[in-house]
Formats: structure tokens, sequence, C-alpha cells
């Protein structure tokens, strides 16, 4: 188990019963634990106090001056991110002089802003936009000419428009507080103050930067590999797993006409807090690619022929019968991608236990190096650079090859049993690899070369496509749900491996993913007990022992 | 001793010595009876040192007028971690030039002060935080502290008492924020000078995350005066509410411009037309910013009966701040002066707080657009509410600074600025 992980702000873990206050906010009483702010007290009310520089993952310098409310009894309006909850407290986030202030302070912001929303990236999931429209004046009073700042390349990815920037210096402190590699700083004072870089040194310096985009309230911050792609309302959100190391972290999929057009981090205090790294967020062109297995193909008689799903997989049931008095114990070798779900992968398992039995080995590239966000314990990028190793693992597979996920497939060459190859696309391999053996069938999202004249071809889907878990470095399973289409005729392996495995057991096979984990569960046992349910949308640690860390 | 002005009324007691150049010296110092008061303070209890300036009813000298005696008592009796004295010398607010004077003419007396309150408080370190461009005071200070140094007064054993107190002395780079406590302390620490949110307070988290006392220059130089004869003797000049004398800086038009110590309570108008000789030329006296320029300005009929303590400055409608009397006559022009002083203040705005980075800012705008003639009557409502929006809802006081003026004299002084408006008309235009 990793240590339990804490947010920077919010009420202290500390051992021993929990003191609990009770105070009354916007007329509704409320019971939190001591040392929780207003602000976070509010939430848990379902009372959103409209705010810019605090963030919860950060420190709360109580700057923006958005978030002030009416206590009873407090002379002047106090800032409800760092002031505290006491009993008896009475609290009002709506009383006439906090929404006046609040007017005023948005009124501040917008006297040098350029109201160029119809240009702007963060248009639509602007904090600035949102609360002018629920509680901004109707008409400026601002006559003067405005500020101009113009906009900054910053490095990394990130772009920098000074005009929009509303100071709220979230992005100065994540990379003091969280990254602790401080590339970015207040330069100046007054309203002459700006974010800037430190000369040269941009955020092409950094391996997390790519969070101060997702923290900007405003549009000041965006990022270039998205900058005009998409109107933030024209994206769809789906709630994923990021697929590009071992971390696992929680991520949003944001599509748009079947295409990922960019990753955010979805929040989860247990794994990746609010962040995500840069090469996680910048690795997802892959998920877009276009040379996709779109059918079934089957080789027969030295041509390949694209089939349906019923006749082909007949067909390959019919080698399978044909083979089956010559197919000897631990006769089949099998190669699996851990770019794959459990389900998937589990389902090759019991594929080969009814084909009796065989080996199953995956190749996983491994970066030199983890990358730790140093502010935020038990985060970094993995040196698997894969999501679903541990599982793999978990799974009794055994892993083979080198870093760079290439080699360790020798024994293909002169294999004369049955080869079966999920995801794998054996890129490194020659055309007509595992030539010798009595039967190669490959299931892949991508054509391959050297499965070319595999006698089965079944194209499935990738992890965006389908549901299904990883299962992270730490042995804790985590859910995705599909955020793209699938191409053609191409289907979730586990659907495939489990109809096949069915037709031969003679018994119906999983049509649901959550049926298609049952079954993985019950052959694992890191995941007794475990079901989709009670994995949630935020996973669930499994008893998985766990590895060591840096492995 | 004629520096460079002086009256009968005054009653020198911090600026006895000034323009005397031997009473910067350590044995100067010392043949006026210095380090007198630090010794009979060692032989005190720090507890009996503290009541003595309770007793004393000393308020704060930096602005604010909080009782000095109540301050120090904040400080945790018990001691876990270091303690530290600060003295604010970044005497920054316009209108105001005692603390310098102090530091050029007597700095051990201020050293006296320090390393009392630093006893009293069970402080192992004073800073004395100077303002950027006090060259010539800074570097008084610091021959004095060597001096003091040197002869054992600052330091591991102190005039042979056994205790240990440093003192350092640091320049500032010229911000008036770094003058606002906490600003000082993250500007001593080496960050932004950037004022912090409180809670929690010095007294319990303060400079290096320690606890803190910071008292202005002033204050502390009144110490050694309150220990050396008693509380009750300082009681004998000023109010019930404001005790002791205090030196007010006078500035604007006025014969003789200057520092005078004077007791507390003193009439403002004797102050300009009998201490300060009466106005330049002659000329009537338009208005009186009492406390330096974040205070609401007073017009003359507020100025005829006010009484400068702290409580009857605040009777007459504004504040006594650190008593730097700025004085204006008929040929005055109010809103270029409030412009002048707006732009001040949007200048140094640390630029945290929205309201202030932005309101101090824009007031600043649309005051230079009146005063180019190109205002509105509608500007003028703008103003107070902006200037309303800015007042208590910022980290330190800074925005509430331009608010005090801008309210203040579009208040009493609406004609000045519709005359501008309506007819372009300029007061005092030379």
């Amino acid at each position: 188990m990793t240590e339990k992980k804490t947010a920077v702000t919010g009420p202290p873990l500390e051992a021993g019963p929990i003191d609990m206050v009770t105070l009354t906010i916007d007329e509704q009483e409320v019971t939190v634990p001591r040392g929780t702010t207003l602000l976070q007290a509010a939430q848990g009310a379902g009372t959103e106090v409209p705010h810019y520089c605090y963030h919860p993952g950060l420190s709360s310098p109580a700057m923006c001056r958005m978030c002030l409310v009416e206590v009873e009894g407090a002379p002047k309006l106090l800032p409800s991110c760092t002031t505290t909850v006491a009993d008896g407290q009475v609290v009002r986030t709506e009383s006439d002089d906090a929404t006046r202030m609040r007017r005023g302070v948005l009124e501040f912001y917008l006297l040098n802003h350029p109201l160029d929303c119809p240009i702007c990236d963060q248009s639509g999931e602007c904090d600035l936009q949102d609360f002018v429209f629920a509680e901004g004046r109707e008409h400026g009073r601002g006559r003067d000419a405005k500020r101009v700042l113009g906009r900054d390349d910053f490095g990394g990815d990130v772009l920098f428009y000074g005009d929009r920037c509303v100071m709220c210096t979230r992005c100065v402190r994540f990379m003091n507080e969280v990254e602790e590699n401080p590339l970015l700083t207040v330069v100046d004072r007054g309203n002459r103050s700006v974010i800037d870089t430190f000369f040269d040194e941009g955020l092409e310096q950094a391996e997390w930067g790519g969070n101060v985009v997702d923290i900007c309230p405003v549009g000041a911050l965006v990022s270039k590999d998205f900058l005009y792609k998409a109107r933030a309302w024209d994206l769809e959100h789906t709630a994923s797993v990021c697929p590009n190391c071992s971390q696992g972290c929680n991520i949003d999929l944001h599509t748009r006409d079947n295409l990922v057009h960019r990753i955010k981090p979805r929040t989860n205090p247990d794994v990746n807090g609010h962040w995500i790294c840069d090469y996680g967020r910048a690795t997802y062109e892959w998920l877009n690619r276009g040379d996709r297995l779109e059918a079934p193909v089957v080789r027969a008689g030295g041509r390949n022929t694209a089939m349906g799903w019923t006749a082909s997989l007949e067909a390959l049931k019919g080698r399978i019968d044909a083979l089956a008095d010559g197919l000897g114990k631990g006769s089949v070798k099998a190669v699996v991608s851990p770019f794959w779900s459990n389900e998937d992968l589990g389902a090759v398992a019991r594929l080969i236990e009814t084909l009796g039995g065989g080996s199953i080995v995956f190749r996983s590239p491994r970066a030199d190096a983890e990358v730790a966000l140093k502010g935020f314990e038990g985060l970094a990028r993995r040196k698997d650079l894969t999501p679903n190793a541990r599982g793999a693992e978990l799974l009794g597979y055994e892993r083979v090859g080198d870093d760079a996920g290439q080699g360790g497939l020798d024994e293909l060459a002169d294999h004369d049993g049955v080869v079966l190859v999920l995801g794998d696309a054996l890129d490194d391999l020659p055309e007509g690899t595992a030539k010798n053996a009595a039967l190669v069938v490959y299931f892949g999202a991508y054509t391959s070369l050297a499965l070319i004249s595999a006698d089965f071809q079944f194209p499935i889907t990738t992890f965006a496509e389908q549901e299904g878990t990883f299962t992270n470095l730490d042995g804790r399973v985590q859910r995705f749900w599909p955020a793209l289409s699938a191409p053609g005729a191409a289907r979730p392996a586990w659907l495939v491996l489990g109809a096949l495995s069915g037709a031969l057991r003679d018994e119906a096979g999983p049509s649901r993913a959550d049926q298609a984990f049952a079954l993985v569960a019950q052959a694992v046992e890191s995941y007794e007990g475990m079901d989709y349910e009670t994995i949630g949308a935020e996973g669930v640690q499994s008893n998985a022992s766990a590895p060591v860390r840096g492995d | 001793m004629g520096y460079p002005y002086s009256h009968p009324s005054e009653v020198p007691i911090l600026s006895k010595h000034f323009g005397d150049p031997e009473a910067r010296t350590l044995d100067g110092w010392r043949a006026r009876g210095g380090y007198e008061a630090l010794e009979k303070a060692l032989n005190m209890s720090p507890e009996e040192v503290v009541d003595t300036v309770k007793e004393s009813g000393l308020r704060g000298r930096g602005g604010a007028g909080f009782p000095t005696g109540l301050k120090w008592s904040f400080m945790p009796k018990t001691k876990d971690k270091p303690h530290y004295l600060l003295c604010n010398a970044d005497e920054s607010e316009p209108g105001t030039f005692k603390d310098r004077e102090l530091m050029r003419w007597v700095p051990h007396q201020l050293i006296e002060g320090c390393l009392i309150g630093a006893y009293a408080m069970g402080a192992e370190h004073v800073y004395i935080y100077c303002r950027g461009e006090f060259f010539e005071a800074t570097q008084v200070l610091a021959k004095a502290v060597e001096d003091a140094y040197e002869a054992g007064i600052i330091g591991e054993d102190i005039l042979g008492s056994g205790k240990k107190i440093d003192l350092t002395v640091h320049a500032g780079a010229g911000a008036y924020i770094c003058g606002e406590e906490t600003g000082l302390m993250n500007s001593l620490e080496g960050d932004r000078g950037e004022p912090r949110v409180k809670p929690p307070f010095p007294a319990a988290v303060g400079a290096f995350g320690m606890p803190t006392t910071i008292n202005n220059v002033e204050t502390l130089c009144a110490i050694p005066h309150i220990v050396a004869n008693g509380g009750e003797w300082y009681r004998q000049w000023g109010s019930e509410k404001s005790p002791g004398t205090k030196l007010f800086c006078v500035s604007g038009h006025v014969k003789r411009p200057g520092n005078y110590e004077l007791p507390l309570g003193f009439p403002l108008k004797d102050l300009i037309f009998d201490v300060c000789g009466g106005m330049i030329e002659d000329r009537a006296l338009k208005a009186v910013i009492p406390g330096g320029s974040s205070v609401p300005l007073l017009s003359a009929e507020e100025a005829e009966g006010c009484s400068l303590c702290y409580e009857g400055v605040v009777e007459a409608g504004s504040m006594l701040g650190c008593a730097s009397v700025i004085v204006m006559d008929e040929t005055t022009d109010i809103v270029r002066q409030v412009t002048r002083m707006a732009s001040f203040y949007a200048h140094e705005s640390c630029g945290q707080c929205t309201p202030c980075r932005e309101g101090t800012a824009w007031v600043t705008t649309i005051l230079k657009r009146i005063e180019d003639g190109r205002g509105t009557e509608d500007d003028l409502d703008t103003l107070v509410e902006v200037t309303d929006q800015m007042t208590g809802t910022t980290i330190c006081v800074l925005s509430d600074s331009v608010a005090a003026p801008v309210q203040s004299s579009i208040k009493k002084f609406r004609d000045e600025y519709l005359a501008l408006i309506r007819r372009g008309e300029r007061v005092g235009a030379a």
C-alpha cells in the first residue's frame, strides 16, 4: 500500500476522534471537522463560493478576494478559503455585502480584460466568463484604454495570454509547491504585475508544467497543442485511466468527431490528486491511429479474406477442433500487450486453459527512470510505459523482452503448436513470424506486418473504445469507459475471446464487461470480492502486494 | 538646539538631541545618560518592563496607535522557539519624516529601546528594517550598532547581564508596502514584499515563522525614557487615551515646516499658526491631512477645533496616523493633490488583492481624466463606489488608504471637481 495522500489544504488528519463543528451556511446547518475552511464547508453543503486563487491542491493566499463571505460578528467580510469553521458561526455567502463585493471584484477583472471569448480556448470552461455571467454588472464602467500585454511563449506546451490573466498565481504556486521547480514568477507589482518565466528558462524544463493550463481559471495559460482545435462545449468528456504509464492517473478523454483532442486529469486524491504529467498528457495521438484492423481476416490458400464475425469464428473453431487431437499440454504460446485491459488479458488465459494450457508472455516498454512529482507523494511517471503491466503480472503472465518492449520472442520461430497474439503487433519481428506454427491467431487493433499471414486476424478495440479495468503499479484496479466508437467491425477482445471459449466449452461467454471482469476476479486471488460496483469511478486497492518502488 | 526650528511649546524628549552630532556617538550618548535605562531594565524582570510600558499607555507611533504594552504581552511566555523583535524603520508614508531624524541623530536611543524591548519579550534577535532610500540614516545606525557591539552593549553578554541579544540592520529596497508589518517580514525573509493573511498574527507566526513583535522606530525610542522615569511620568503629557509626546512632521504651506515634539492633544490650529509660524504669505488655510496621505483630509473648518490626539482627530473626522501633518493653503488644487496621492498608491500596490491592484490604478486613471478636463459627473459616483469596494476588502489597508483621500475630498471639495468637470476651471492654477 502506498501512503495515504492528503491535499495541501484541508482539515488536518490527526489521530484520534475527529472534532466536529456545527455552523450555519446560508440558513443551512452543516457539521464538519474542525479545521475545515468555510469554502470547503459550503462546498459540502452544496454551495459553491466563487473563487479564483483558491485551489484544493495548492496553498491559499486569499488574494483574489472573490470568496469573501459575511460571518456574523465579524467587522468585515472574510475570505472563506482561509477562514476556518467555528461552532455556532452564521455564514452568509449571498448577503448584500458579499454579492456587492463579488460584483465589484468582477468589474475590476474586466477593466483590462480583452473580452475575447469568441477566440479564447477557455471559453465555455472559464471561471471569469461563468461568474460574470452569473453575477457581473450588465455594463462595465471602464471608459479608459485597456492595458495590453500580448502573448508570450512560456515553453513546453504552454502559451500565455497576459491580457486574460486574473493574477490568481495558481500557476506560480503549482510550480513552487507541487512540482517544486519554480520556473514561473510574478514580475513587477500593482497592476503592472504579470506572470513570467525567468529569462529563457521556460516550462520546457518542467515535467508537469501542463497542469498550469488546467488550473488556470481563465484563458491566460492555454495549451499550444489544443490551441484553436475545438470549442470546450463541443467536447465530450469520458472518464478514463491514463494509458501511458503504470501509475494509472485518472483522466478524462476529451473527444469530438470520434477523435481524442486532449487528455485532462480527473481528480483522485488517492492516485494523482489533480495532476498528470506532460508525457501522459501529450501522448494521445496513438488513440487516433488510422491503420486499424476493421474486419476479421481469414487466410486460406495463401490469400487473406475479410469475413464476418460469425463465419470467421466458426472457421477458427473448426481449425481448433481439427487440431484438438494434436494439441498437447502447453502447446499454446500467447503474447499479450499490457495496453489491454484485465478483462481482455484474463480472457486469453481462459481460452488457453480451454485449449489445454500453454505459456503467456507480455512485453512492456520501459523508461530509464521515474519522473516524480515532488509535492505529491506517490505520484510519478513510472518506468513501465504501459497501463496494465501489473495486471498482466497478477494474471501470472511472464514479462519478456527489453526496455524498448522488443525481443524475447525467439521461441515463436520454431513453435509448432498454436500461437496466439493479443494487441502486440510484433513490430520488431519480420513478416511471416511463427511460420512453423500449426495455427496463428492475431487479435489486434492495428495491422501487423509480422502477422500479415496469420491464419486469423480479428479486429479488437483499444481501451478508449471499450469498458474495462487497468491495474496500476500499486495493484489498484480502476475502471475506464468507452470514449470513441470502434472502427468497422472491431469488438472488445474479451467479447471475442469469451465467445470463442464459450463455444469451445459449450457455454455462454460474457456479454458485458462486468461479467468479463467477474471471470477475472474469480481467477485472480488479489481481486477476490471485487466487482464493477465496488471499483466505482475512483478505483479500489486490490490486496496485491506492493511492488518494489522504482522498479 | 534649534534644529532646524524649535518652539517653546515643544517637550523635547525623543528629539532632545536633534542637531547635536555628539549625541550620535556612543560616548556622547552615554554622557547624556544613555544606556542607563537599559541597565535599569536588565535589573527588572521582563514582566515588570512590560507592565511599566503598559502603565505609560504608550501607543504605537507607526500609525495604528495600538497600545504597545498590550502588544508586547501577546508574545508567548513559554519559549520553545526563537522570538524576534522587528523595528519598522521603513518610514514611507508620504508626509512622514520623523523616524529618519531619530535614526540620524540619536541612533543609540533606538538601539537602547530595541534592546529593552527584546529583553522584555525574550527575543534573542532584533532586526531593524530600514527604508531602502535612507542611505545616511542606515549608515549612521549601522555605525552605532557596530560601536554598541564592540562596547558589549549588544551581543553575547549585554552589559554583563549574561543576556544574549543580537541586532541586525537590514536595508529594504524601497517599497512602500514593506512598511506594512507582514509585508516587511516577507521582505526581510527575502520574498516579495506582500502582506500576509492574518490570522495567524505575528505574535504567533511572524518573521521566519516564529513569534514576532514589530514596533515603529518612534515607539521604541520612547521606551528608554519610560523605563527610566516610570509609566506615570510619561502620562503627565497628553490625554487619558493618548499619553505622552509625539513627533509631528509638518509639511506644506507653513512658514516653518519640520519635526516638532509636542504633547499629544495639542491643538492643530496652534501647531499651524503658532508653532509653524502660520501659513506662507499668510494665505488662507484650505485643508489639512493630519496623519499622512492615507487618512481623510480635513477642511479648514474641521481643522479649527481639532485636537491632535488619537481620539481627537477621529472626532474631527480623520485619523492621527503617524502625525504627518500636510498643510494646504487656498492655492492648492485639491484634485491634483488627490490624483498625486492616488497615483502613489497605485504605484506602490503590491498587486496581490484584486480590489487594490485594479482599483488603485483605475481610480488614478479616472482622477487623471478629470484633472485633464475630460471627466463627467458620473465619474464622481464611480469613484465613490469603487473606493467603497476597496475599503475593508483586502489583506492589508493600502487600498483603504487611497479610498480615504478620494472619498473625503469628493465629499468636502466636490465643487472643485465639478468646476473641472463642467468648465475645465482649475483652482489655484498658475
